[in-house]
């Protein structure tokens, strides 16, 4: 019992007072650095956007300042008029980009919904081979399949054409989707399918009416997965779509104003903007949800 | 489901079974229906559309790159004006004896061998931060990793070009007013990166996959040290280990299996760099610059167009990769991801 006071002590001795200014230091030093951190990871794209606003006298002057001293939309009206690209508003590649990437989504997220419930529902003959055979084909390199893949939908007829990256990102975007919706699909509870058996629902009607509501939040993980994959999607539009300047994605019109040369950098970073910006309002709305899907899928494995 | 349906049925209480109707009476729906649960082919039918789509799109693509990469396929034997013949290991041999190629793999290895150390540490002291950090701060933090992970590759790489460019750049500006004894006595002001040789080139190169791939490690390095029981650091810290001991003793072997993941993952993702690297050498620029994905790229589809040697090299650079994603694979398979 006389031990007690003596720690009590100890608390309110200048020791303690040492120690908790070192522990205040610390945590200032420790948000000095995590605010650099993120400051000089944002400059970039600040940079981007900033550029984006400049008239032309601005970016190219010799002592560059951090904001636009006269905000011009100037570089923005070129874009979406079409004069600074000399092929075409970047509303209609945000058009073939959008219609391109929807319909991977559509297509990706029904094709590994059933797959996935019959990797995750079923056993069966094969089975961990399909697994395997996932990991393996999802780790192939784009790269590797683009020759291919040139020569065989050039013998279809689908380059140039926006069909042909539909089939390919969706086909690509699978292996991964599956990977990703099985554990999802592994998570409803088998009881409440059951429950529904009992009472005479058809198996269909047990997959529309209790699975894909439940894992619902799994299929948007996957979509925004897909998603961007395809709106991304470089080497393959890049190769199928050649000199049709009209079927162009967005990237691959970006690429197009950037590689013509000339300084036209006010333009071409209203171009990023316009690309970027979309997507990066969509991952800040999405974010809780992205980052635990795709944790999840890494931390598994 | 229809597993589970099936063993209702048989196991269904107190024999409630109703006696099938004779097939001719059932509709066509229910008869297809009971042909599947008896043969068991659901998980088939299900399977079947994303497998189809896998193979068509995926797997036959490779095999035949494997075919081409023994053929002479170039544009005369794509329109038809000449015939595609076997020429055996031509491909790999003209490949293998070819300094560009070999400045490419150079290009290739030492990018991999620098960015991946830098990435994985870089990413796993920011993750070990965001674990430290208080709520707001670590919320804000990982935003602005999360947007820069978030842009796209192509604006960030167009981007990067425009910072680092001699007209204008950022950073020129930056280095040029900086006092000599800091950053040399070169002449920054309209330092051209790009075109001046593959080290300065790829110093941006790593610049920017830096800035895109750091994100994801650290966000996956938090999410791996926040399944870390904090009893264990509780012991540690009462035995008087060190911070540094910590990390070495409890941190990183509970944390080994997701490091391993990461690593393999990154030394993948840094090999197969093609569309920043396309934009920062601004393809097709200097040969000096490729690496391999642009140097096959520029066999296969530049000019003249050889299929065959562009197989080739798939299957060289294919054959890389597929060395890494075994041990990633097995590493997958040991941390029980097929169940």
């Amino acid at each position: 019992m006389t031990a007690a006071p003596v720690p009590q002590a100890r608390l309110t001795a200048p020791g303690a007072a040492r120690y908790r200014a070192a522990r205040r230091a610390r945590t200032v030093s420790l948000n000095g650095i995590a605010l650099i951190i993120a400051l000089v990871t944002l400059f970039p794209i600040f940079w981007m956007i900033s550029t984006a606003f400049k008239p032309s006298q601005e970016i190219y002057s010799l002592t560059p300042s951090l904001l636009p001293t006269h905000p011009t939309l100037h570089n923005f009206s070129q874009v979406i008029g079409g004069q600074a690209s000399g092929i075409g508003s970047i509303w209609l590649f945000f058009r073939n980009s959008l219609s391109v990437t929807l319909a991977t989504v559509l297509i990706a997220s029904l094709l590994s919904l059933l797959a996935s419930v019959a990797v995750a529902r079923f056993r069966f003959r094969f089975r961990s081979s399909f697994l395997i055979m996932l990991l393996i084909v999802q780790m192939i390199p784009g790269q590797a399949l683009i020759i291919a893949l040139f020569l065989d939908f050039n013998k279809l007829g689908l380059l140039q054409n926006l069909g042909g990256l539909v089939i390919v990102y969706a086909a690509q975007a699978l292996p991964v989707s599956i990977w990703m919706l099985r554990n999802f699909v592994a998570t409803v509870p088998k009881e409440l399918e059951e429950a529904a058996a009992i009472d005479g629902a058809s198996a269909p009607k047990i997959f529309w009416r209790i699975l894909f509501p439940l894992v619902m939040p799994g299929l948007v993980a996957t979509s925004i997965f897909s998603f961007i994959t395809a709106y991304n999607e470089f080497i393959v539009a890049l190769t199928f779509l050649g000199q049709a300047h009209s079927t162009y994605t967005l990237p691959i019109y970006v690429t197009y104003f950037f590689g013509r040369g000339g300084a036209h950098w006010g333009p071409i970073m209203a171009a990023s903007t316009l690309y970027t910006i979309p997507v990066l309002v969509f991952f800040m709305i999405v974010r809780r949800r992205l980052v635990g899907g795709l944790v999840a899928g890494a931390v598994k494995g | 489901m229809a597993d589970t349906v099936q063993r209702r049925r048989t196991l269904g209480p107190a024999g409630s079974r109703p006696a099938r109707p004779p097939a001719a009476a059932r509709p066509p729906q229910v008869r297809v229906a009971d042909f599947i649960r008896r043969h068991k082919i659901a998980p088939y039918l299900l399977l079947a559309p994303a497998l189809a789509g896998i193979a068509l799109v995926l797997l036959w693509p490779l095999v035949q790159v494997v075919l081409y990469s023994f053929q002479n396929y170039g544009l005369p034997q794509l329109t038809g004006a000449a015939p595609v013949q076997w020429v055996g290991f031509a491909n790999f041999t003209s490949t293998f004896a070819d300094p560009e190629f070999v400045v490419a793999l150079r290009n290739t290895v030492l990018f991999a061998v620098v960015i991946v150390p830098l990435t994985l540490v870089a990413g796993t002291l920011i993750g070990l931060l965001l674990n430290k950090l208080g709520r707001k701060m670590a919320a804000f933090v990982s935003a602005a990793a999360l947007l820069a992970w978030a842009t796209p590759p192509t604006a960030g790489a167009v981007l990067f070009y425009w910072l680092f460019n001699p007209d204008g750049g950022l950073v020129d500006w930056t280095l040029s007013k900086m006092p000599h004894w800091l950053v040399g006595s070169t002449n920054w002001a309209q330092y051209n990166w790009t075109t001046n040789g593959a080290l300065q080139a790829y110093t941006v190169l790593l610049l920017l996959v830096l800035w895109t791939s750091f994100p994801f490690i650290a966000v996956t390095v938090l999410a791996g040290l926040k399944t870390i029981p904090a009893e264990l650091y509780e012991a540690a810290c009462i035995d008087g280990a060190t911070r540094w001991r910590m990390f070495w003793r409890v941190t990183f072997p509970l944390m080994k299996p997701i490091f391993l993941v990461l690593l393999l993952l990154s030394v993948i993702w840094d090999f197969n760099i093609f569309n920043q690297a396309y934009l920062i050498t601004g393809y097709p620029g200097n040969q000096n610059e490729y690496n391999l994905s642009l140097y096959m790229y520029d066999k296969a589809f530049g000019f003249p167009p050889s299929y065959g040697l562009g197989g080739a090299l798939a299957l060289i650079f294919a054959a890389i990769v597929l060395i890494v994603t075994v041990g990633y694979v097995r590493s997958s398979v040991r941390q029980g991801a097929l169940t």
